[in-house]
């Protein structure tokens, strides 16, 4: 099995390929670094991404504050994830950074005070 | 009858007009260079667009480290609040008046009532707006569900609202999709991202967004017809051949919202109003290396002067606005013993700023036609090249040029980008 990308290291954008058998890299070529490689069987063997969101908040001058995720999650648990932002409520006064909720380990902070 | 209401006076060596990125670090300059500032925003919050981008990828060269949106308007409006600057939210400025080169008007609404407040310098910092479906030649229903991308942006990252469940979304720059990961996180369903072109137009790492989501992106193809009862329900596509001409390929997407990513626009009506010179390219002014316009102590920064990728080379617009306008205050006018013009070669499409006096560094701000790889940047008049591995229209190129290799120009000097 060979995966395509275009790497997003660096605005080259080279177009990387990582062939794959039995979740073993065989071989990547394309790259013209080594952060590209390694980011490019990082994205085959183990995708990962900050995800976003905005969650209600009561009493704020917005209804709503931005939150992130602390650290990139894998993305085959993102719509978990989501699921559980969807649940959170928050009350005012928030801050910028601060640690609004935290699920499996993963801190979401927000991004936007209220 | 009622009295006339009272139009109370202000005065200030610079007025601000925006309060987004440009204009916010334009204020806190100016203030840190003891100019008596005022900063005026339409909103009512300061920010301008960042408190609704709330993906990360901000702030890498001005603050050195990667930030989302809001927080990165949330450190500049720390800044101008520790500093004391002055600023008003839901001030809606109404007009602009340029008497003399020291002495200028801004005329604002807000909920405290009508201000005229008199100036010596405006730095104008408004942004940009979005273009809509209409100017993109999409016909049909007059529906309820189309938005523009900014406007989906606000609904949903401000206030918490999902415009739509089954989303076709016009233009792949990287707001169109961007958004279109918001709607699928969200749980909606993004059922096409439509590109004319027959590239992608956004960033890479944005691009990966279709792949993220399993959304199917349609090159060459455009969105040309909206049907619906009431509300959004399908909107048909044509295939277009490499010269943009629509051919008889087409096919309906059954939908209830249409988002429209097709490009940005500087909001200069104001200045047009007063006889400041435009260039169609960017459409923004024309300016010279103080990001001055042709009316002199107008100086212009952000998404009003050109549309940036990056939010970084706003705030540092709108920091060279502000000395600029101090040097304009103290000097009386901005002095040059010449000014070399900056020409757009070969595939070069538009350029900024237009004008270089020699006196100082600059950065030129440019983007190419169409992409090419293996590229030279060169301007023949002082001998600089410069090797490029691939520019993209969509990718701003930033380029110092020293007061030093300016000086060697003459009367005008060429940006080209050609094969290395």
């Amino acid at each position: 099995m060979i995966y395509r990308f275009t790497c997003i290291v660096c605005p080259l954008g080279c177009s990387i390929e990582v062939e794959m058998e039995n979740g073993e890299v065989l071989g990547v070529t394309g790259h013209t670094c080594p952060r590209g490689m390694e980011w490019a069987i990082e994205e085959v063997t183990n995708p990962r991404r900050v995800v976003m969101s905005v969650v209600p908040v009561e009493g704020g001058a917005l209804p709503t504050v931005s939150v992130k995720t602390a650290e990139p999650v894998p993305k085959e648990k993102i719509p978990e994830l989501m699921k559980f932002l969807a649940k959170l409520k928050l009350k005012a006064p928030v801050n910028v950074g601060q640690v609004v909720a935290e699920w499996e380990g993963i801190k979401i902070v927000a991004t936007r005070g209220a | 009858m009622e009295p006339m209401p009272q139009i109370s006076m202000l005065s200030y060596d610079v007025v601000v007009i925006g309060g987004g990125p440009a204009g916010m670090a334009a204020a806190v300059k100016a203030k840190e260079l003891g100019l008596n500032v005022l900063l005026l925003d339409e909103n009512d919050y300061l920010g301008g667009i960042l408190p609704q981008c709330i993906h990360p990828g901000f702030g890498l060269h001005y603050f050195k480290e990667e930030l989302t949106g809001p927080e990165f308007a949330s450190r500049l409006a720390k800044r101008l609040v520790e500093l004391g600057v002055e600023y008003r939210t839901a001030a809606r400025v109404l007009e602009i008046k340029n008497y003399s080169d020291l002495e200028k008007v801004v005329i604002f609404t807000s909920p405290a009532g009508v201000y005229q407040v008199w100036t010596k310098a405006i730095i104008y910092a408004a942004g940009a707006r979005e273009r809509h479906a209409f100017e993109i030649g999409i016909v049909g229903d007059r529906v309820a569900g189309i938005y523009t991308a900014g406007e989906a942006q606000t609904l949903m990252d401000i206030y918490g609202i999902l415009p739509g469940k089954e989303v076709v979304i016009v233009g792949s720059g990287d707001v169109g999709l961007i958004m279109a990961r918001r709607f699928a996180l969200e749980g909606a369903k993004v059922k096409a991202v439509i590109e004319l072109m027959p590239y992608p137009g956004g960033l890479a790492r944005n691009v990966m967004i279709l792949r993220d989501f399993n959304i199917p992106l349609y090159l060459s193809h455009k969105v040309v017809e909206v049907r619906g009862r009431g509300r959004v329900q399908r909107v048909k596509v044509v295939r277009v051949d490499e010269n943009l001409n629509e051919t008889g390929e087409e096919f309906w997407i059954e939908a209830d919202t249409l988002v429209i990513s097709a490009g940005l626009i500087p909001s200069v009506k104001k200045l047009k109003k007063i006889g400041v010179e435009i260039d169609p390219a960017t459409g923004g002014p024309v300016v010279n290396d103080r990001l001055e316009t042709s009316v002199p102590g107008i100086f212009v920064a952000g998404n009003s002067l050109l549309i940036n990728d990056l939010v970084d080379y706003v705030a540092e617009q709108g920091e060279l606005a502000a000395e600029s306008a101090k040097e304009f205050i103290e000097k009386g006018g901005i002095e040059s013993r010449k000014w070399v013009k900056v020409r757009k070669g070969q595939n070069v499409r538009l350029i900024a700023p237009h004008y270089l006096s020699g006196d100082r560094d600059v950065y030129l701000y440019l983007r190419v036609a169409r992409p090419m790889e293996n590229v030279e940047l060169r301007i023949p008049e002082i001998g600089k090249k410069l090797r490029l591995p691939v520019v993209k229209p969509a990718e701003m190129i930033r380029l110092k040029l020293r007061a030093e290799e300016i000086q060697k120009a003459s009367e005008k000097l060429t940006v080209e980008v050609v094969r290395a």
